[in-house]
């Protein structure tokens, strides 16, 4: 038991530190690294109490791709230097820190709400309909859930994330003109008798290609 | 306080058990990689140090351990050192996880294989880190470019193994072995095997996916500014990748630690060594496809992913499900 709580604080502590270097560091890569650093601290969290599922997902999904996005985000524009320009003093005609505040806020009362919650917890435990046993692995509980229950949100949410997928796809879409396109089955599937022909050179006339 | 110390040493003997082997083979693996190659080409390749060159890579090592370690004046130093450690480090670790035998895994896991989908995914940091912090074009231009392509064949992996979780029905690498006991499932899942092969290729940037570090455009891509002892914990953790990427499709598709038949002269050999068994003909495989294929261009790599294996491993998970249903196959329920 003394482990488990000397682990459970390590890794708490490591996801709060990294939390707020994300935010204090002023290189923008190394801010992606801490928050990749934060992730992998809230799987570890979300595995000590037991739901593996979830901390393996976490893993894949944020850490293996959103995270890697991001960097390559971070690494090819530069945001470093809109980010300096953004908290100079010679900023005059931004509106990004009075939105930020904003959601900030909303966050901010959101958590207060959910800790607020605790309170009632052993209330919505009693109140939920399933009963949670400890026999059948988390990955089956939680599949058992949601094909079942919630398969209409859970394919409503996939629609959303489809959407807006095709969404992101559209706006930035633009047809280059002028470029060579490589297929290779065309390449490969090239014959000799459409790319070579014979053809009788008449003397002084020459011959035209791609006529 | 007796009771917790004892259980961390009988760890630690475990964890340096199987580690101990795991590097000794990579050292030997490197030596197999390159003889293979040799022979293909019809050279002799390293034979001079020990029976048949056997101790080639640990020379190499020795060489390495002495070597002048150089960090670039404009690096992200931290960051720069940190890299090949992140990718030795997962290299290694996702080892825990593979079952030599029955009931012999160090961390036998509900989700195994998720588990190991997760390291391998972020496999990707170490090259991405040790791009970035050499603050040089061509290491970037090789990490951005891996990146990519471990991203995408990403995807299929994933794809290919819901395909073998559809017919097990567990996320448990041992149950995974053990649900193969009448039929191994390179047998019905054909297809997905050939395409879990190349997508390993790629995920492992082995040849002919090696775009990352394509010497003649790119010096050698993420690993160009890395010298000495640094270089070679890259190498390492890409060659302990590879093995292990050998490791899942024994596990996965050819049956882990089961013999082929059950009879007698075949399943008195120990589990262990038929895993090992395997594993060697799948880099085998890798090898000779190393010596044979000349190396892709970037634009068809993303396509095959992308275009090719991405649609084909979806069709068929679709399939499996199908059949399974079709049949009242489908296990768990």
């Amino acid at each position: 038991m003394i482990a488990h709580s000397v682990f459970f604080y390590i890794f708490s502590l490591i996801a709060i530190v990294s939390a707020v270097m994300v935010t204090v560091s002023k290189n923008t890569v190394h801010s992606v690294f801490f928050l990749i650093l934060d992730f992998i601290s809230i799987s570890c969290l979300f595995i000590m109490i037991g739901a593996e599922f979830l901390g393996m997902i976490m893993l894949i999904v944020y850490v293996g791709a959103v995270a890697v996005l991001f960097l390559f985000v971070v690494m090819m524009l530069n945001v470093a230097e809109q980010k300096g320009q953004w908290f100079s003093s010679r900023w005059d005609g931004g509106t990004h820190i009075p939105v930020g505040l904003l959601v900030s806020l909303i966050i901010f009362f959101e958590l207060i709400i959910v800790i607020g919650g605790w309170k009632y917890k052993p209330d919505l435990l009693n109140s939920l309909s399933l009963n949670i046993s400890t026999e059948v692995t988390n990955t089956k509980s939680i599949g058992n859930v949601l094909y079942t229950d919630y398969i209409l949100l859970f394919q409503i949410s996939g629609m959303i994330l489809l959407v807006a997928m095709i969404g992101a796809i559209v706006l930035t879409y633009r047809e280059r003109v002028g470029v060579k396109r490589q297929s290779y089955v065309k390449q490969i599937s090239r014959e000799r008798a459409e790319g070579v022909s014979l053809v009788e050179a008449e003397k002084n006339k020459g011959v035209k290609i791609d006529a | 306080m007796d009771s917790y110390f004892s259980i961390l040493f009988t760890e630690v003997y475990k964890i340096l058990f199987l580690l101990v082997p795991v590097l000794v083979s990579v050292a030997m693996i490197v030596w197999l990689d390159r003889r293979v190659w040799a022979f293909v080409q019809k050279r002799r390749g390293p034979n001079v140090v020990g029976p048949f060159g056997l101790f080639q890579s640990l020379a190499d090592a020795l060489k390495y351990i002495f070597k002048e370690i150089i960090i670039p004046a404009s690096s992200n130093k931290l960051v720069f050192v940190l890299a090949p450690v992140v990718t030795m480090t997962l290299a290694l670790i996702s080892w825990a996880v593979i079952p030599f035998g029955e009931d012999f895994v160090l961390a036998d896991i509900n989700v195994g294989i998720l588990y190991l989908f997760a390291v391998s995914s972020l496999g990707v940091y170490g090259i991405i880190m040790g791009g970035w912090a050499s603050n040089s074009k061509y290491p970037f231009l090789g990490a951005i470019r891996s990146a990519a392509q471990m991203v995408s064949y990403e995807v299929s992996i994933g794809v290919i193994i819901i395909n073998v979780l559809l017919c097990v029905g567990s996320l448990n690498l041992s149950d995974i072995v053990m649900a193969q006991q009448n039929l191994w499932f390179v047998i019905p899942l054909f297809p997905m095997f050939v395409i879990f092969f190349i997508s390993a290729l790629a995920e492992t940037n082995r040849p002919p996916f090696d775009l990352p570090e394509a010497e003649a455009e790119l010096v050698a891509g993420y690993q160009t500014e890395y010298s000495g002892m640094m270089y070679a914990m890259f190498w390492l953790g890409e060659y302990a990748n590879i093995l292990l990427m050998c490791a899942m499709g024994a596990v996965l598709f050819l049956g882990g630690w089961l013999s082929p038949i059950d009879i007698f002269p075949f399943n008195a050999i120990p589990g262990p060594f038929w895993l090992i068994f395997k594993i060697l003909f799948l880099f085998i495989l890798f090898a000779l496809v190393k010596a044979t294929v000349p190396r892709y261009r970037y634009d068809q790599l993303m396509k095959l992913g992308w275009k090719i294996f991405l649609p084909f491993s979806l069709f068929y998970v679709v399939l499996t499900s199908s059949f399974l249903l079709y049949f009242d196959l489908l296990p768990g329920i």
